[in-house]
């Protein structure tokens, strides 16, 4: 039997809600498949199931809060014979009442959908759906939306949203001081010019549809993934003081919502995207961030940090490594500044690299020169692209 | 199309990116991103959103040009009578 627990997925999270089950008993499940929702303090996440295997027994009911580690279900593998679970699911407080009693359902709903759903004050029983098996789509509560008058459940009380942002403010402030508190940083920057980089963007742009148009950001990402192949000992987890390296290069990417806060999911194995995906990845990791829509593989499995302050931020940030991460990578704005080169002087568009790196795993002359690196990588943009 | 129809065009895929802008309260003669919190991805979102509602084509080297609102109505409408 395989206990299918809570996962982890950031250091600012303790504990989740569950909002629903997309699986039943009996039904045969995948790894990589999503097979719950549950609630954070930052999102609603998919979360994934990590093994093959059949659904014995869900324990943990719907409305219910549960620590990380606690186990959820259990799975038979393939010839098992069911068996009741013992000494699981214990919840973290009272179960609301409204969904705690009620058996898991299979109703399929995007958290998008549900998010929107409860903000227009829509039952989710009311809702038929159009999507695969039934799933209720964003769009199908659009629609009941928008012919109202429609059954209502009763809108969240006043303050919510408010709850939900303190909730966010309240798991980033434990995290960061966390890290503040346990990682010795220590911080190096680098002018890199990007005249060539720009240019080449320019250029590929010109020749693409609007769609597939690429964002500098795109640019950074690559580099930095592709110059940490080099520098491994900046890519990878630091617990109870040893490091684990990395076995992929999965670049978290701090996305700042608009109600405030911000999530850094992950652009999974980065080093190996061409250009185009990335981008296009990218956009919908944003896209997902800000509706409420991620995987808990995106959310768990970032191995470093890159926050990239873009054209509306400051020209440097100094970053607080997101723990259990070794190390977090800034780019300030892009501007224009004079820069000396071959005894001359001109103008160029330049952008400050920063690496706030953990001190127990690496020198300062290391973080060095992996900005030597990304800034030389930058200077090849077309390299990048593969 | 008239200048009044491409504004709420505008304003509506600029509300689809940001909910929370309050257009009554936006200056048309001062730079739309210094008024609402939009990054280079909304930014760009925001230029594909209108391509898409309006089958303009934008090149990438017209968009230092689109600073105000106003600057990207009166783009627009200019791209939309020269199709004719």
């Amino acid at each position: 039997m395989i206990e299918f627990k809570l996962p982890s997925l950031g250091a600012d999270m303790d504990e989740g809600k569950l909002l629903e089950w997309k699986v039943g008993v009996g039904d045969t499940v995948k790894k990589g498949q999503v097979v719950a929702v549950v609630d954070t303090a930052k999102a609603a996440v998919e979360v994934e199931c990590w093994q093959d295997g059949i659904v014995g027994e869900l324990i943990a009911e719907v409305g219910q809060k549960m620590s990380v580690g606690t186990v959820m279900a259990t799975l038979l593998e393939p010839g098992e014979k069911p068996q009741p679970h013992v000494g699981a699911a214990k919840p973290v407080a009272t179960a609301e009442a409204a969904g705690a009693a009620a058996p898991a359902r299979r109703r399929m709903i995007s958290p998008a959908a549900r998010k929107h759903a409860e903000e227009k004050g829509i039952a989710l029983d009311t809702i038929e759906g159009s999507g695969p098996r039934g799933a209720v789509t964003l769009e199908d509560v659009e629609r009941v939306a928008a012919a109202k008058p429609a059954p209502a459940i009763p809108p969240p009380a006043a303050g919510a949203a408010g709850d939900k942002a303190a909730e966010m403010r309240k798991a980033i402030a434990a995290a960061m001081a966390r890290s503040k508190r346990e990682i010795p940083h220590y911080y190096v920057a680098e002018d890199i010019p990007l005249a060539r980089a720009l240019s080449w963007l320019q250029a590929q742009n010109a020749t693409r549809p609007m769609p597939d148009r690429l964002l500098p950001a795109a640019l950074l990402l690559k580099a930095v993934a592709l110059a940490l192949r080099r520098y491994p000992e900046l890519n990878g987890y630091c617990r109870e003081g040893v490091f684990t390296a990395g076995q992929r290069i999965n670049l978290g990417v701090a996305i700042s919502l608009r109600q405030g806060g911000l999530i850094a999911p992950a652009l999974l194995d980065a080093d190996g995207k061409n250009l185009a995906r990335l981008m296009q990845e990218l956009a919908d990791l944003v896209k997902r961030t800000r509706a409420g829509s991620l995987k808990s593989s995106e959310l768990g499995e970032a191995t470093i940090t890159v926050t990239n302050l873009g054209d509306q931020g400051a020209q440097l940030v100094h970053g607080v490594i997101y723990p259990p991460q070794v190390a977090l990578v800034g780019f300030g704005r892009v501007t224009e500044r004079p820069w000396a080169e071959d005894g001359g002087l001109k103008v160029l568009p330049v952008v400050t690299a920063s690496l706030a790196a953990d001190h127990r795993i690496s020198d300062g002359h290391r973080g060095a020169l992996f900005l030597r690196e990304l800034a030389e990588l930058l200077q090849h943009p077309e390299e990048l692209d593969q | 199309m008239n200048t009044d129809d491409i504004r709420a065009v505008a304003l509506a895929t600029l509300q689809s990116i940001a909910p929370e802008v309050e257009v009554d309260t936006l200056r048309g003669d001062r730079p739309l991103r210094n008024q609402v919190d939009l990054d280079s991805m909304d930014w760009l979102n925001f230029l594909l959103g209108l391509h898409e509602k309006l089958q303009v084509d934008i090149p990438e080297a017209d968009y230092a040009g689109l600073v105000t609102l106003n600057d990207v109505i009166n783009y627009l409408q200019a791209k939309l009578a020269g199709r004719g």
